[in-house]
């Protein structure tokens, strides 16, 4: 089991350092690859009125001359030293860990997320609670009584939660709930937890059962699978041998059995959400990181992008290895292996 | 009165293709402390017969009787049957590994059986586990309780499941092929596990299998079924040493056996298992038969109905007494 878990975490840091040369790769290599000079990359960090010498003296400052690997090296030391950038007259300093810098906002950018990130992390801690409740609940009745008026109707909802876009369901209930109804706030209403509990789950209830609509859907189809072929096993036949209620054997051995992938999709759709969850942050307004990602890439403030880049990709490391720890718990034979 | 007594059981499932009648008109009896064998090959009805004692079908329609210690149990109250199962009625399965849940240890499922039906704390019903892995000859059950499935051997597996049937004391136990999944070294360990704990526990015991070697030493009596039903039953020693329906001969004429020359072939019986959704008229084993000849037409549009020949032993053929006695002792046992 301790091996397990040391190679697992051996390997999230692995890919931790895979993640930093591929998101450096997209962002400083590629436009070069793309034909863009150092002068064009330092371009965006000077005022549009800027004269060539001056450019090219911008990108002698950032570094971008430099060789590449320089440049990797001064990215990656940021975050575990923090970087100095002089960007004219004075010197700026990002503590460490430093995920960039804004010349546009004038500020480093971490600050900014760890101010987003509670917003994400409401937004999507909600919504799977619910679609989670929901999905499972759904898929595990779906199942129980396959080719039911049950089945067909929630499975049908299902198909349309999967297929319908977010801005799409969002807008709907927004127009319908909030502006047609007024029973829920309109979008853009964030309220934190820490000033009023209450009001923030009152401003966030939309989004949530937005959010839960879409993957609840998706998580209502994978449990009822998962149930049929666990239902059919040899053990919930032994379970009810031995004289054990249904309830018990539909729920601590069906569904007990069927929740590995499950599990598996949960981690990594939570992990995703974490790096903002895009589409409906920008349909509700809400403060969180994907809005500010959308709103960084409208104003080409790289570093913004980059750094919500770097935040959201080791979120999903991050849920990707608590799936592989949570895999031991859950399934006995894998902790051999 | 008799412990079990199943009268005229039928098992339908209705499927897309029609109606399935995997048991149709089954009857027999089985006595505290006697061992029955159900004997037939894939399809015969001999699992789903015994499934259907246990109340563990859910979409067949069941009709018949079956009586347990006084008791009907065919459209007796569920909650009531569940109540039963477990505590009084008992059932093995073929395959071990499959049976047993993957997630949850030896223990943990022995105590979950256990619990059921008595109200007791985890630890003692965790003594309990403990006390019967070791009756059933788990090697250190101190620490093997603690011990998922997969990391059983699989007679060890059979063992622990046998564990598991046994906890409540059942009054009937069901083994349905309980050493198919396991080498033949093992099988007969477990064979007299189940013969030892049997005389123990004074259970009557209904052992299901395709292979009449398994209920040779062990069964009391032997129910030979085709087509979903039964075709021959008697005593043990009636069934091997004076058999007297054709499939019963192709059953022994199957049968590998160590005291014969190498050179001798097996003798298969010709054919593939009757559908169950058109069972064939009149005696179902009729296109496999051999001697169905010897009869005239009746073998093709009458259904033969057990007939007693003497010494409990019942037979389902139209052959005459004549006839199948000159064929067993000139055709069939000479070649064995």
């Amino acid at each position: 089991m301790a091996t397990y878990i040391v190679r697992r975490l051996i390997g999230a840091v692995l890919l931790l350092f895979v993640v930093s040369i591929v998101t450096f790769t997209i962002f400083f290599l590629v436009p070069r690859l793309g034909g863009a000079t150092a002068d064009d990359l330092a371009s965006r960090y000077v005022g549009k009125t800027a004269g060539a010498e001056q450019i090219h003296q911008m990108a002698v400052k950032l570094g971008f001359t430099d060789p590449l690997w320089v440049q990797y090296g001064r990215f990656v030391g940021g975050l575990f030293v923090g970087a100095d950038y002089s960007t004219g007259p004075t010197t700026v300093h990002c503590p460490a860990p430093c995920f960039g810098y804004s010349f546009i906002t004038q500020n480093p950018v971490l600050p900014d997320l760890l101010d987003r990130l509670p917003v994400t992390l409401s937004l999507a801690a909600g919504g799977a609670v619910i679609w989670l409740l929901f999905g499972v609940a759904t898929g595990v009745l779906s199942a129980l009584r396959k080719g039911s008026v049950f089945d067909r109707a929630a499975m049908s909802v299902a198909l349309a939660g999967v297929s319908l876009p977010i801005f799409f369901t969002g807008l709907l209930s927004l127009s319908i709930f909030s502006y047609g109804l007024g029973i829920t706030p309109p979008g853009g209403s964030y309220v934190p937890f820490t000033e009023n509990p209450l009001q923030w789950a009152y401003s966030l209830i939309l989004p949530w059962i937005t959010l839960a609509f879409l993957y609840a859907a998706g998580y209502a189809r994978l449990t009822r699978a998962g149930m049929l072929e666990t239902m059919n096993e040899d053990y919930i036949r032994t379970a009810r041998a031995k004289g054990l209620p249904e309830r018990t054997v539909v729920v601590k051995h069906g569904l007990r059995a069927a929740l590995t992938p499950i599990v598996t999709i949960f981690g990594l759709d939570l992990g995703l959400l974490l790096g903002g969850a895009v589409l409906t942050e920008s349909t509700f307004s809400l403060p969180g990181l994907g809005k500010y990602a959308v709103d960084a890439i409208v104003n080409n403030d790289l570093p913004k992008v980059l750094g919500v880049t770097l935040v959201a990709a080791a979120f999903i490391v991050f849920a990707n290895l608590v799936v592989d720890l949570l895999y031991a718990v859950i399934d006995p034979r894998v902790r051999v292996a | 009165m008799t412990f079990l007594d199943v009268r005229d059981l039928r098992v339908h499932f209705p499927t897309d293709d029609g109606l399935v009648r995997s048991v149709d008109g089954l009857s027999y009896r089985l006595e505290r402390g006697k061992t029955l064998g159900i004997v037939g090959e894939s399809g015969s009805g001999k699992s789903v017969s015994s499934l259907a004692v246990l109340g563990l079908h859910k979409r067949a329609r069941i009709s018949g009787e079956i009586w347990l210690d006084g008791e009907e149990l065919v459209g007796a109250d569920e909650e009531h049957v569940r109540g039963l199962r477990g505590k009084k009625m008992a059932m093995i399965f073929q395959d071990p590994l499959s049976a047993m849940h993957p997630y949850y240890t030896v223990g943990q499922q022995i105590v979950e059986a256990y619990r059921i039906h008595h109200r007791v704390s985890k630890a003692v019903a965790r003594k309990h586990a403990i006390e019967m892995l070791d009756r059933v000859g788990i090697p250190q059950p101190n620490s093997r309780v603690d011990d998922y499935p997969h990391q059983f051997s699989g007679g060890m597996r059979q063992r622990a499941m046998i564990a598991m049937a046994l906890s409540c004391d059942p009054e009937l136990l069901i083994a349905d092929e309980p050493t198919t999944a396991l080498d033949v070294t093992v099988q007969a360990q477990i064979l007299d596990l189940i013969r030892d704990l049997q005389r123990e526990f004074g259970s009557a015991v209904v052992i299901i299998t395709h292979d009449l070697g398994v209920v040779a030493e062990l069964a009391d009596d032997i129910l030979v079924m085709y087509g979903g039903r039964c075709v021959e039953n008697g005593p043990s020693t009636e069934i091997f040493d004076n058999p007297q329906h054709p499939y019963t001969w192709g059953l022994l004429g199957s049968m590998p056996r160590l005291d014969r020359e190498r050179s001798e072939r097996l003798m298969p019986i010709k054919g593939t298992p009757p559908s169950l959704i058109n069972v064939p008229s009149g005696c179902a084993f009729h296109p496999r038969c051999a001697y169905a000849e010897l009869v005239g037409g009746a073998c093709g549009y009458e259904v033969p109905q057990l007939r007693e020949v003497g010494g409990g032993h019942q037979v389902a053929c139209h052959l005459s007494q004549e006839q199948r006695h000159r064929v067993w002792h000139t055709e069939i046992e000479p070649n064995l």
